[in-house]
């Protein structure tokens, strides 16, 4: 079941594409995290999803509702901005309460002076008064109720920014990098906060970051935006454990993949290292390029022996749990980066000659286009693998 | 101010500044002198800035008498309010539009305002002359303040405030439900107090203290401004009666003195933020 849906959504700016036909459905109550580098069009989408720009092509489906052609004030979509955009001139209270009172009262009753000889004008003020203050007690700013914006920190804004999205109970909730504003400390404190407020808001959840531990962390369904395009959209493990697309593993960990350059043999084998993998040759012909990558964390550094290639240790970064080694290779002066266990890296030191070897059946190939290819493991059957995606 | 902070330099700073104050204030402060002596004074070869004669009551109650001088500030009041209020209100929403809406004839707008800026009321004064001969209105406060209705210049000064603001909060105004004029009246105007009091001195100043147009439109007394008043009380009552007049002058010219002190702060204030020099 899908409460949200868009499809083939396509925007561009004077001749510049930015969005490239970008489909996605959401779940009810599903958070799904829209993450990549800057410009890649994450913004935009969530843009128009709320209304404030307009697609070139493309449809936004809320529940069995179009809502390409409504306007952004009766979308019922509430949006969380990076700035927060509260109003200056208005205490919290009066900042929570608006997006009430512009749905429940009328014209008549929203004018000064006339309003409250409107009949029905107090009771809804009331109304209104006794949710803003739940919503306040909710989100613990219950306290901060008479302050203006101006006169509140950082994290204070963003709860009730967060208060004035959430207080009209919206179909869908956008947030675009609520959190970037926010110290270090606060915003990993601020992360769980989020979870468990949408969790007890159950509506469908788009939130923008470029900030991949946000994503991985937070999110139901991760979405990896690059140039446009909406690369895969899957669970946060198989994002990080099976990326479909080499901008994908390129973009998601940290530290970054270990990618190489290399062309699949006559065999319609591709080696690297000790390492031999066997492509179908229904997918790559011999002599095509590919890029093969390995996370940091399937890199193992050897002091001696002779399995493995032969590199050199250029820096060591000692991180408390964990200790990345970043290191050259040799033969081909490719630099490659291990992240090791503090025993594992016991010993090393810079300069150091070193083998790494790595783990087989972790390594991702990618096609020249940026695809997935599904190697057969070394003596393994030939069942049939395509790209992926 | 303590000693330790009185330093030469800052002693030759405040020199040069008094010594300009000093240049600036002079005219007005003669004024004020001239407003206290009685005609032998004036005409006296000695300048002293101290009446020898202290004429304040007589020369003030000919200036109050002899013109008739509530209605003079009445005019200038209704005048300059009216003024101001339309441009305000035409400025305003205009100045948003071009700030934060998108719509294709903004550039042209733009060349258009500028255009308005360039052309002086002068150039424009024998035909809406003639217009208003015509439409029968001379002699009115519509002849008066129509043509002042729309102020390119306030939309430009609107305009630099309003692309200050930020656009996430029209945004969020937008999705908390807002209409266009419900975010002008709401988000825009509580947020533009400066500017609206930077230009409401500009405004006020110069229509106030406007003699070209009124002088054309206005033949009829009871219709004229203050500065028209006085040309008025020179050439038909005070002849070459210099303490009536300088008495008449300083009860024109000391209800902007006062306003101008007491919003001081914010018209700084204003200036500021829209990055324009007065």
């Amino acid at each position: 079941m899908t409460a949200l849906s868009l499809r083939g959504i396509e925007k561009s700016f004077s001749g510049n594409a930015i969005l490239k036909g970008v489909s996605l459905d959401a779940g009810p109550g599903e958070f799904i995290a829209l993450v990549g580098p800057s410009g890649c069009g994450k913004s935009t989408l969530l843009r128009i999803l709320a209304g404030l720009e307009s697609a070139d092509a493309g449809e936004i489906m809320l529940g069995d509702r179009d809502l390409s052609s409504v306007p952004a004030a009766d979308r019922n979509i509430a949006m969380v901005f990076q700035s927060y955009a509260l109003y200056p001139h208005l205490t919290a209270a009066q900042n929570i309460a608006v997006p009430l009172v512009m749905r429940r009262l009328t014209g008549a009753q929203r004018l000064p002076l006339v309003g409250p000889l409107m009949p029905g004008q107090r009771k809804a003020i009331t109304e209104i008064k006794r949710d803003v203050r739940e919503m306040a007690v909710s989100l613990k700013i219950d306290h901060l109720l008479d302050r203006k914006p101006g006169q509140m920190s950082g994290g204070q804004r963003q709860r009730v920014a967060l208060g004035r999205a959430m207080v009209r109970r919206p179909a869908v909730f956008l947030m675009d990098e609520p959190l970037s504003n926010l110290d270090a400390n606060l915003r990993v404190h601020a992360r769980g906060e989020i979870v468990e407020l949408h969790r007890r808001a159950g509506v469908p959840t788009l939130y923008v970051t470029h900030d991949q531990a946000e994503a991985l962390s937070m999110a139901d369904r991760v979405a990896v935006m690059i140039g446009g395009s909406l690369l895969q959209l899957a669970s946060p493990q198989v994002i990080y454990d099976d990326p479909a697309h080499v901008e994908v593993a390129r973009f998601i960990g940290q530290p970054r993949i270990n990618l190489f350059q290399s062309v699949v043999g006559a065999d319609g084998r591709i080696t690297l290292g000790d390492v031999s993998l066997g492509l179908s040759r229904e997918t790559v012909s011999a002599g095509a390029p590919v890029t093969i990558g390995i996370r940091p964390e399937f890199v193992r550094v050897h002091r001696s022996g002779q399995q493995g290639l032969p590199a050199r240790i250029e820096r060591l970064e000692f991180l408390g749990s964990e200790i990345i080694a970043y290191c050259r290779l040799d033969a081909i002066g490719e630099p490659v980066v291990a992240k090791l266990s503090p025993a594992e890296g016991a010993g090393l030191a810079a300069a150091m000659p070193v083998r790494l070897d790595f783990d087989a059946d972790r390594l991702f190939v990618f096609a020249e286009d940026g695809h997935r290819l599904r190697p057969e493991l070394m003596g393994a059957a030939a069942p049939l693998e395509t790209a992926h995606g | 101010m303590n000693a330790q902070a009185f330093t030469f330099g800052r002693a030759v700073r405040l020199s040069i500044l008094i010594f300009g104050a000093v240049i600036f204030l002079a005219p007005y402060i003669f004024m004020i002198s001239t407003a206290g002596k009685a005609q032998s004074d004036i005409f006296s070869s000695s300048l002293s800035l101290v009446p020898q004669h202290w004429s304040y009551v007589a020369n003030f109650t000919k200036a109050l008498t002899r013109v008739s001088m509530t209605t003079l500030l009445w005019n200038g009041v209704v005048v300059c309010v009216l003024i101001f209020v339309f441009q305000v209100i035409i400025a305003i929403p205009c100045a948003y539009a071009m700030a934060k809406l998108k719509f294709r004839a903004a550039r042209l707008m733009m060349v258009l305002v500028m255009l308005g800026l360039l052309v002086p009321i002068h150039a424009t004064a024998l035909p809406l002359y003639v217009a208003f001969d015509r439409m029968s209105v001379l002699n009115s406060y519509f002849a008066l303040v129509a043509p002042f209705t729309i102020s390119v210049f306030g939309i430009f000064l609107f305009l630099q405030f309003f692309r200050a603001m930020p656009d996430d909060l029209i945004h969020a105004a937008r999705l908390d439900g807002m209409s266009e004029t419900g975010i002008i009246a709401r988000v825009i105007v509580p947020n533009a107090w400066p500017a609206i009091t930077a230009f409401a001195i500009f405004s006020v100043v110069a229509h106030w203290n406007d003699l070209y147009w009124p002088l054309i439109v206005v033949s009829n007394q009871a219709y004229a401004t203050p500065p028209l008043g006085l040309l008025y009380f020179r050439a038909a009552e005070a002849g070459d009666d210099y303490g009536a007049l300088m008495a008449a002058t300083l009860i024109i010219t000391t209800p902007l003195v006062a306003a101008f002190l007491l919003a001081q702060k914010r018209f700084v204030e204003g200036i500021t933020m829209t990055g324009l020099k007065g």
